[in-house]
């Protein structure tokens, strides 16, 4: 008996897996403008499908993403805005239902990760570089380049040499 | 009798593979010819009998064999024969054994190809491949095995999922896990290397066709299951950032820091233990990739079946490769000498500065990945992080590698004048920022678009540089034959690489923003002799009817493209159903183009023959995979630099006299 | 000595990553845990399964220790919990109140007859909007609901005699004290 609860949960959980090819299509959605249709889709793009393996409810045909859509529809009818159908989603389905993180102390991590590492590599790549120039090198400045450059006549045209 | 011939093989090819990631390493440690020379043959071996397991697959899926129980699972008498082929890696036990398959083949390839490696490095790096191989084949053998029977046996097969029955898709995971395996190359190199205490330009020579090709190869296996997204999904979209996708773009991404470090290591002597670690960790990359498709701990639309026990396996497999082999970096990377010094201002700075950039690309793509595991297994809750957060992300650090693209082939090695660069930089920098205001402006579209005003400075900026670059390199400039012989003699096989690579970015950068930024999308229900306008364009919607393909139904609509009074293009979406996998699925009718595509799929039927159908215009998409193909052929011509042909056989006489061989004790 | 430890970092980083992946061998990705746990039930007033003439409404199961559990006869899974919410049912531990989900009214009243019904009363949920203020995204679905009208713990998926009897019944028996 043990095994069958892990079992039936696959089952459940495959049962509300989307066909991924269908199509789904909008077209009963009507909107007085074009632009309000675009939003209504790119809204829907951020929403993530609850059933599905990784899909929005802009694409997804399952049941559930069905429903979830005709709601968000309406609410976009009634005039509310982009941050309360937000509300409205998450505080049934909670932060699984969007695909953009919300930004609040618990997702720094996320939404300022990539610029902490940034920091981080930069900060390694000078140090290297500097650590590096402390050796001293044996090798001629600039200016002696530019008279050596002189001294050998030929102006310096690239060449397989500058290749990597 | 087959199938069990092809168990009998894998058993044989994972003996055959103890035998090489033993002996030879060993024997390349104590300096014992004879098992050294036992690492080609058993190379070879190893290649044939996992060879043959894998046509013994094939045979049974072309003979229908259901009593195998894969084939049983993907396979179908109704199939058509090439699908009945590419069926054999359309599950996860096949597939694993086409990832073994290619390994050995790969383990052949540096066992021909390398004849000139001193024989010491060849067994280690055989070794290492082999090493490889065992995780592989006993993860077949014990958890995955393909060739497993099932009785009763049924008298037809489960079909292969319809979504994989696709010229496209047959041919996307043979080039990805050619690009997968083929960083295993360069891994192995990095490890017979740090055993041997030898890392210099010659290893870097070595390693660098060998990974070129392997990024070629996934340059490719990504773009091909980008564009069969695009036209299978019926959605128009071609990137989802979904993580089994991210799982193939970060070895992607990592590959290419590699390949430029390589090239400093080569050209330079310099970043070696830098260029170590990233063989390293590309291929691990790779293995990181097969774990988060084949366990489960992720949601993807593109995993196989997940099973936690097999996650294991590979888990400990991954500790094992993964954690060895840092491991051993860590234990003799300090030993390793620095290389040659550069300036501040130098192509190895600014190089160095690509390789930054894209290893923190790779990093916060990984975090993007792996965030909602890391949430819930911490108790911080359930979150998503999908398309919006990571396409954020790259388009802010996206520019600062172009502006780096841009500056790096035209810096000198070692030491470059600043005041001659930005000379240099100076016109390149006021045609693309005058270009990137002339594409912003409400001239070609409405309003001003600061995005596509951006997408083209930095693809002129690209190309500008590239062309600066290039004129330098002319010094007679008379007329055509001169530019000809100039071209041919002052530039060299990776020089046109980087150009083609480069000038191929500038192409993907500007279809992506003209087909995410302009395109056009009409959801509609229509009645038959309907038209439509979108973009330009009249739709004429001319019904639909049934159709019957060799193992599927389809509902064929016809829709009549014109642009005004000129008929453009008649399409044929369809919605089919599959006799086996009743999944509906669509096949969308696309009107290719260079500067657009026209795109339409076919929805619901409504009644009273209506149909529901999306209309799509999108500009410049193909520029996307044209960009892709471009890339792979830069590749192509960096790898097949006549220098990797002919120089080896110099240098193989001055490596075995000095370097590498004495590196046989540790 | 910090020179070298320097080249331990991407070991070191790797064994955290490690440990993660392996956690992640345990989890669900798909489970989504219900925010609505520890607040008050999402209030509803629908028809009842067995009389389209009567409604019911929250005000009706609060006040006790019940369960709601969300089904339909699509679900097969509800199929095999069945048997469990009959056992469950005859102890009359908690009150069992259903919420039939996008069914079809004839189909769901034949099921509990051939079946047998747990349920004290169960409410018809056609269009399944109260199945997603609940945040209902598939049957089964257990919601358990204390004295004051709070819920108190969402089981996903079917109920077995394993969850019933290590997470449901402990958790009913403390709510009734």
């Amino acid at each position: 008996m043990k095994r069958l609860f892990p079992a039936l949960l696959i089952v459940w959980l495959l049962l509300g897996a989307a066909p991924l090819s269908a199509t789904s299509t909008l077209e009963s959605f009507k909107f007085a403008t074009e632009a309000e249709e675009q939003h209504f889709k790119d809204l829907l793009a951020e929403l993530r499908c609850l059933v599905c393996q990784n899909q929005s409810l802009a694409d997804s045909d399952a049941d559930l993403a069905h429903d979830l859509r005709a709601e968000v529809y309406e609410m976009v009818q009634q005039g509310q805005s982009d941050a309360q159908i937000i509300d409205f989603l998450v505080e049934r389905y909670g932060d699984f239902v969007l695909y953009k993180p919300p930004l609040k102390p618990a997702t720094w991590l996320i939404w300022f990760g990539p610029f902490v590492l940034l920091a981080i590599a930069a900060f390694l790549l000078l140090r290297a570089l500097r650590r590096q120039r402390q050796v001293p090198a044996a090798d001629i400045s600039g200016e002696d380049r530019k008279r050596l450059d002189k001294l050998l006549g030929t102006p310096r045209v690239a060449g397989k040499d500058d290749d990597a | 009798m087959i199938p069990e011939l092809g168990n009998f093989s894998l058993i044989l090819g994972l003996t055959l593979g103890l035998v090489l990631a033993v002996f030879p390493m060993i024997g390349s440690l104590n300096n014992t010819p004879a098992w050294v020379a036992l690492a080609r043959p058993t190379a070879w071996g190893q290649f044939f009998f996992v060879a043959l397991s894998f046509a013994c697959l094939v045979n049974a899926f072309l003979v229908d064999d259901f009593s195998v129980l894969y084939v049983s699972q993907n396979g179908n008498t109704q199939l058509p024969t090439i699908y009945k082929v590419s069926a054999v890696w359309g599950a996860h036990e096949g597939s694993l054994l086409l990832w073994a398959l290619i390994l050995s083949g790969w383990t052949v390839a540096v066992s021909l190809f390398a004849r000139d490696l001193p024989a010491v490095v060849l067994a280690r790096v055989l070794s290492v491949m082999g090493m490889i191989s065992i995780g592989f084949l006993s993860f077949l053998l014990f958890t995955s095995n393909p060739f497993d029977r099932r009785f009763p046996v049924p008298l037809e097969g489960g079909d292969l999922n319809p979504l994989l029955q696709d010229f496209g898709l047959a041919v996307h995971p043979p080039m990805l896990y050619m690009g997968y395996v083929g960083l295993s190359v360069a891994f192995s190199f990095a490890i017979a290397a740090l055993i041997g205490g030898k890392l210099d330009a010659a290893w870097a020579r070595w390693s660098r066709p060998w990974t070129t090709v392997a990024w070629v190869f996934l340059t490719i296996g990504i773009s091909l299951g980008s564009w069969w997204a695009y036209y299978e999904l019926g959605w128009g979209g071609w990137w989802f950032w979904d993580p089994v996708e991210n799982a193939s773009f970060m070895p992607w991404l990592a590959g290419t820091a590699l390949i430029h470090s390589l090239a400093v290591t080569e050209k330079r002597g310099a970043f070696k233990r830098w260029t170590v670690l990233l063989s390293l960790l590309a291929f691990s990359l790779s293995l990181l990739g097969t774990f988060l498709v084949r366990s489960g701990v992720l949601t993807s639309v593109h995993s196989f079946a997940a099973d936690p026990a097999r996650g294991l396996f590979i888990l400990v497999f991954l500790c094992l490769v993964i954690g060895g082999s840092l491991a051993l970096y860590a234990w003799r990377a300090p030993d390793v000498s620095s290389g040659g010094r550069f300036d501040f201002v130098s192509r190895e700075t600014l190089l160095l500065g690509n390789n930054l950039l894209l290893v923190v690309i790779t990093a916060f793509i990984l975090l993007g990945t792996l965030a909602p595991l890391v949430y819930d297994a911490l108790g911080w809750g359930k979150i998503s992080v999908g398309f919006p957060w990571f396409t954020t992300m790259l388009i802010i650090f996206a520019p600062f590698m172009i502006l780096l693209m841009g500056i790096g082939p035209l810096a000198r090695w070692k030491h470059q004048d600043s005041d001659e660069l930005l000379r240099k930089l100076r016109l390149p920098f006021l045609v693309s920022v005058g270009a990137g205001l002339v594409a912003a402006m409400p001239v070609l579209h409405e309003g001003w678009s600061l995005w596509i005003g951006e997408a083209v400075m930095l693809s002129v900026w690209l190309l500008a540089t590239l062309f600066i670059g290039l004129r330098q390199r002319l010094q007679h400039r008379q007329g055509p034959t001169g530019i000809w012989r100039d071209l041919r003699l002052r530039g060299s096989g990776s020089y046109y690489g980087m150009l083609v690579a480069h000038f191929g970015i500038a192409v993907f950068v500007v279809g992506v923003t003209a087909a995410n930024l302009f395109d056009v999308e009409k959801d509609a229900r229509m009645s038959p002799g309907q038209i439509i306008e979108v973009a330009g364009y009249s739709f004429r919607f001319d019904g639909v009817e049934a159709h019957q393909g060799p193992n599927y139904r389809a509902d064929l609509g016809t829709v009549s493209v014109f642009k005004g009074e000129r008929e453009v293009a008649v399409l044929k979406p369809e919605k089919r159903t599959y006799l086996v996998q009743t999944k509906p699925m669509t096949e969308s009718g696309i009107d290719a183009g260079f500067t657009r595509d026209i795109y339409i799929s076919l929805g619901e039927a409504l009644g009273g023959g209506d149909w529901s159908l999306r209309l799509y215009y999108k500009p410049l998409v193909r520029w996307i995979w044209l960009g892709g193909i471009l890339i792979a052929i830069g590749g192509l011509l960096a790898a097949t630099d006549k220098r990797y042909r002919m120089a080896i056989r110099h240098r193989a006489s001055v490596l075995v006299k000095g370097g590498l061989a004495a590196g046989g004790r540790p | 000595m910090t020179r070298y430890l320097r080249y331990l970092v991407p070991l070191g980083i790797f064994a955290v990553l490690a440990v993660f992946l392996f956690r992640g061998l345990s989890l669900d990705p798909k489970l989504v845990p219900s925010p609505l746990v520890g607040k008050p039930m999402p209030g509803f007033s629908l028809t009842r399964l067995d009389d389209p003439g009567s409604t019911i409404s929250d005000t009706d199961i609060k006040g006790k220790v019940a369960v709601l559990n969300i089904w339909a006869t699509w679900c097969t899974s509800c199929r095999a919990e069945h048997e469990t919410l009959l056992q469950l049912a005859e102890t009359g531990q908690v009150a069992i109140y259903g919420l039939n989900y996008k069914d079809n009214r004839a189909a769901a009243q034949r099921w509990l007859q051939q079946l047998g019904n747990p349920y004290i009363v169960n409410a018809f949920d056609e269009d399944g909007r109260v199945g997603i203020n609940w945040g209902v995204y598939g049957a089964p679905e257990t919601f358990v609901i204390d004295r004051q009208g709070i819920i108190r713990d969402k089981i996903i998926g079917p109920l077995t005699p394993e969850n019933v009897q290590q997470r449901l019944l402990p958790l009913i028996a403390e709510l009734k004290s």
